[in-house]
């Protein structure tokens, strides 16, 4: 079958590759772009660990067809740090907060709390728990996980108010 | 897994995707949020050599009250379901529902058009789409038709969609204000289909129940509308007879599969149970 033209903005790079329509956007990212950071969990759609941010939405990456994502933004775990390499401070809450044991959930729950904190500065436990069931970490380790988005939203508000 | 190879579309407008599911027939798909297609082609369950990605389509898009009716275009997403006020206000059931399908992630891709049109008995809202006696616009090559949510579904995976047809609005009768409507879902965990649920709309009237519809998700082939149930509680003052009455006629009409959810018997149980706490839920909620 033909490769088509994927034209895409990834981390804020515009990226341009061929690629075969059935092509699955994990598969893309990770082996066609070397951006390991995103991973391959269940390959069914439940465990989350593969979940980008493609144009404002939390989505699972293995569900994608990478001609889906033709046109669109976006962001990988390797592009929630800032181009100064500073941790952004979801993911300095995640080290602080022991947010991860094994780590290989992490990449995809730092990326889902990231836009949850932009829907939602602010969340309760319960919303935080709701934000990320679409998530698993199969340590177990949803407390401290739970702990480290609250650090970070209050984290985030503190910087919003220091820069106003 | 990977999908076997198929043929990308990506049409501009709804004439577009019809004369291409035309062209294509049976081995062209079509695609919306993708979170039943894509899995089954994952599996080979699904080979479709053409797959019409409608995600272009603007007029497939958007919540809107034309009238009494509420007017959703077939690519609303259930997170816009949920996010949207309009729904909440005139509808709310819609986003209970919303907020019960998968999770998160799915939430966003997800639309409420497949969801209804892919006939997988264990989605949510065509049982939903039935209790509120909603109907489906669909555009083929003949032009535009209507076909009511409780004589859509034929069997599982099977509609009155036609192979040439693209289902491209769900028009739901706003319901009267006052109204109490529950959606009662019993599941393993986050994400998983129900083992049973059920969705109940009703009105009151000085305490007394002037109308009611019941519909039921995963506990047969398709949805399924529980006309006798619904019509048991109408006149009632929905006491525990009325609501016995009720669970027992849902309970008859049901034929679950026996699987991981639990035995046939457990399920027709539990779908009782949830016609009967929906009920409760939903004459708390009536004003």
């Amino acid at each position: 079958m033909a490769k088509m033209h994927i034209k895409m903005t990834v981390n804020g790079a515009e990226v341009e590759a061929l690629a075969e329509p059935r092509t699955l956007l994990i598969h893309f990212l990770r082996e066609q772009l070397d951006l390991t950071g995103s991973h391959i969990g269940c390959d069914t759609s439940h465990c989350g660990a593969c979940t980008v941010d493609l144009d404002g939405k939390s989505v699972k990456s293995c569900t994608v067809f990478v001609a889906q994502a033709k046109g669109a933004a976006i962001t990988t775990i390797e592009g929630i740090a800032g181009a100064d390499g500073a941790l952004h401070a979801l993911q300095d809450a995640f080290r602080e907060h022991h947010g991860l044991q094994c780590g290989f959930c992490t990449p995809g729950m730092i990326v889902r709390a990231y836009r949850l904190l932009q829907e939602n500065p602010d969340p309760s436990e319960e919303d935080i728990r709701y934000g990320i069931s679409g998530n698993l970490c199969r340590c177990t380790g949803y407390q401290n996980i739970v702990k480290a988005i609250r650090a970070a939203a209050d984290r985030l508000a503190e910087a919003r108010e220091a820069g106003q | 897994m990977i999908p076997s190879s198929f043929e990308y579309h990506r049409p501009g407008s709804v004439e577009e995707a019809v004369a291409l599911l035309g062209r294509f027939g049976e081995s062209a798909r079509l695609l919306a949020g993708g979170h039943s297609l894509i899995p089954m082609m994952k599996l080979r369950l699904a080979r479709p050599e053409h797959v019409v990605d409608l995600q272009d389509i603007a007029a497939l898009r958007g919540i809107s009250r034309e009238g009494d009716t509420l007017v959703i275009g077939a690519l609303a997403t259930q997170k816009e379901v949920i996010d949207s006020e309009l729904l909440a206000e005139t509808c709310p059931i819609l986003r209970e529902a919303a907020l019960l399908v998968a999770d998160p992630q799915v939430r966003y891709c997800g639309t409420l058009g497949g969801n209804v049109a892919n006939g997988d008995p264990g989605n949510d809202m065509p049982a939903i789409m039935q209790a509120l006696d909603a109907r489906y616009r669909a555009a083929g090559p003949e032009g535009g038709r209507h076909i009511a949510a409780r004589d859509f579904y034929e069997a599982a995976f099977f509609t009155a969609l036609g192979d040439d047809e693209v289902l491209t609005h769900v028009e739901v009768p706003v319901p009267p204000a006052g109204h109490g409507a529950a959606y009662e879902k019993q599941k393993r965990k986050v994400g998983d289909y129900a083992t049973a649920a059920a969705a109940v709309i009703l009105t009151l009237s000085d305490g007394a129940c002037t109308s009611a519809s019941i519909a039921l998700t995963n506990v047969g082939d398709t949805p399924l509308f529980a006309e006798e149930a619904s019509a048991a509680l109408v006149g009632t003052a929905l006491d525990e007879a009325a609501l016995a009455k009720a669970a027992g006629l849902a309970e008859a009409i049901t034929r679950p599969a026996s699987d991981g959810r639990g035995p046939a018997e457990f399920r027709t149980r539990v779908a009782g149970l949830a016609v009967r706490r929906a009920i409760a839920t939903a004459r708390a909620r009536a004003s």
